[in-house]
């Protein structure tokens, strides 16, 4: 090869292409054009006056409006009975999988397995009739047979959570724990749990979301009004004339006020959890 | 705290470890006195960290015995925790607790394990902190300082503990080049200060100038030991000659 002159290479000389960058912006301009085309197609073809009828109906709201207080605190206090329950069972459930001794190992794992397997409602159902009649037990409260019922559930869930958490924590700090002489159960709550616990953060906080709902499968065990939650309510109110489904809407504006902060409350706890040090 | 015992403070006879199918240590006797730097080289795989791990029974020995400050930790029913408290280790890693301020991480075992107050825990604390030269960050976080700052945070976090014996395992081979002097000039006072050290180390000049004793760990044997500047300088057997020149001279490896 003699003097390689630039016209030799035919890939450069070919005939001129458009620019990668100028074909990326190409792209989203289209993008932009379909995003746009959708929503007016919407807009026009929507009726509007139905819509504000059938779900931004304000009688049919200031109907349900004074449940709605109560029913948020009863989802509210559902929830947090139902994840004290599955935080307890799921640390215990964790500890155990993570056992020397084979027997605990078996039967978290077969725990975990069976309550992952079914669906919450069965459990919600087993507590409401099948464990009072084989056991003869009565509970009183709905308070608790939520709790013990999806706090069953959540466990399960909570366990894979916990363990994956402590066993993501790198071997050498347990070894350095160790060799400054710290028993194994120092070593776990001192080192192991503090940096577990940051890990273990966000998957928890998405658990305690998916509780959040679950508490409406708590219409299966037989309530009194005093004892309805937000989708009870809003199903009752959808049953009475009216309003067509505005009840539903203000419902689940009610659901996202619960859920949207939680995700802050995370990012507020992994922030401040920890230590930054200073200087 | 610990008390000078009269007897040696490692007593290692007919040492084996296996990794499953893997014999790692075959049959290591090894005795270190009081106030002796013992430094320990050989190739990746020879067995040199599993050895130092075997004395505070972060791995457990399959066959053999190992005596530490008198007390026999191969016997199933030892009080591990007990003896460890007696045994400063340092890891190549560091493995400071990252949720914990370098402070802390000196704090914590005494407070846990030694029961003493946070005042005097502290002032130990401090005083370790100010042999390695960084009081001035107690209250950083691991994570702000680096590898060899980190380092020495994990040799004061040791010395808070009063240790009779000192294991370090590669202590500079995950630092930079230019942090490695700071943490051996620590380990160099140290000696000095008459502390019983086993050093699992790359450092052939801290060796030489440091140890009292340099052992070369060959496939889980010890092929030689002796006075550094025998086994260093003079070494009889041809594979310490050929790890030697492979260590020192690292450019002109023979590929075979």
């Amino acid at each position: 090869m003699t003097a390689a002159r630039p016209e030799a290479r035919p890939a450069l000389a070919g005939r001129a292409r458009m620019s990668p960058r100028r074909r990326a912006q190409l792209s989203r301009r289209i993008q932009y054009v379909v995003l746009v085309a959708v929503v007016i197609v919407l807009a026009v073809t929507a009726d509007w006056g139905r819509i504000g009828e059938a779900f931004f109906n304000k009688v049919a709201f200031q109907n349900i409006a004074p449940d709605l207080p109560g029913a948020t605190l009863n989802t509210v206090v559902y929830t947090f009975a139902a994840f004290a329950v599955g935080l307890s069972l799921g640390t215990l459930l964790a500890l155990m999988k993570l056992s020397s001794v084979r027997v605990w190992r078996i039967l978290a794992t077969g725990y975990v397995e069976f309550f992952r397997g079914i669906p919450a409602l069965l459990v919600v159902l087993a507590f409401g009739y099948a464990i009072p009649t084989a056991f003869e037990v009565r509970f009183d409260s709905v308070i608790l047979q939520i709790a013990l019922a999806l706090g069953a559930v959540s466990g399960a869930y909570v366990a894979e959570t916990l363990r994956a958490g402590i066993q993501a924590v790198p071997k050498g700090q347990i070894e350095a724990a160790r060799s400054l002489g710290m028993s194994s159960g120092a070593t776990l709550r001192r080192v192991v749990i503090p940096q577990a616990f940051r890990i273990v953060l966000p998957p928890l906080t998405n658990e305690m979301v998916l509780l959040l709902k679950d508490t409406s499968l708590v219409f299966a065990l037989g309530l009194g009004t005093a004892e309805f939650e937000l989708t009870k309510v809003g199903r009752s109110a959808l049953s009475q004339a009216g309003g067509g489904l505005t009840s539903i809407i203000a419902i689940g504006l009610v659901y996202l006020l619960l859920t949207i902060p939680l995700s802050s409350l995370t990012r507020w706890l992994e922030r401040t959890t920890g230590y930054k040090g200073h200087a | 705290m610990s008390t000078p015992t009269p007897g040696p403070v490692v007593e290692i006879a007919g040492l084996h470890k296996s990794f499953g199918e893997r014999e790692v240590l075959r049959g290591i006797d090894l005795t270190v006195r009081q106030g002796e730097v013992v430094c320990i080289i050989g190739a990746s795989g020879s067995g040199k960290s599993t050895l130092l791990r075997c004395i505070n029974l972060l791995e457990q020995p399959t066959a053999g015995t190992i005596h530490v400050l008198g007390t026999e930790v191969t016997d199933p029913d030892v009080d591990i925790d007990r003896v460890r408290t007696h045994v400063g280790m340092v890891f190549q890693q560091f493995n400071l607790f990252p949720h914990r301020s370098v402070l802390e991480n000196c704090t914590l075992a005494q407070r846990q394990v030694l029961h003493r107050s946070t005042a005097e825990a502290e002032a130990v604390a401090m005083k370790n902190l100010e042999h390695v030269g960084l009081a001035d960050r107690a209250n950083s976080a691991p994570g702000q300082l680096s590898g060899g700052q980190q380092q020495r945070v994990a040799i004061a976090r040791a010395l808070s503990m009063d240790p009779a014996l000192m294991l370090f395992d590669e202590p500079t081979s995950a630092l930079d080049p230019e942090l490695v002097g700071e943490v051996l000039a620590v380990m160099r006072t140290l000696a000095e200060e008459g502390m019983t050290m086993l050093v699992v180390t790359h450092e052939m000049i801290f060796a030489r100038e440091v140890g009292d004793r340099v052992i070369f760990l060959d496939d889980g044997v010890i092929l030689e030991e002796g006075p550094p500047d025998q086994v260093l300088g003079a070494p009889r057997e041809e594979r310490t000659q050929a790890f030697l020149r492979r260590v020192l001279d690292p450019t002109h490896i023979d590929p075979t």
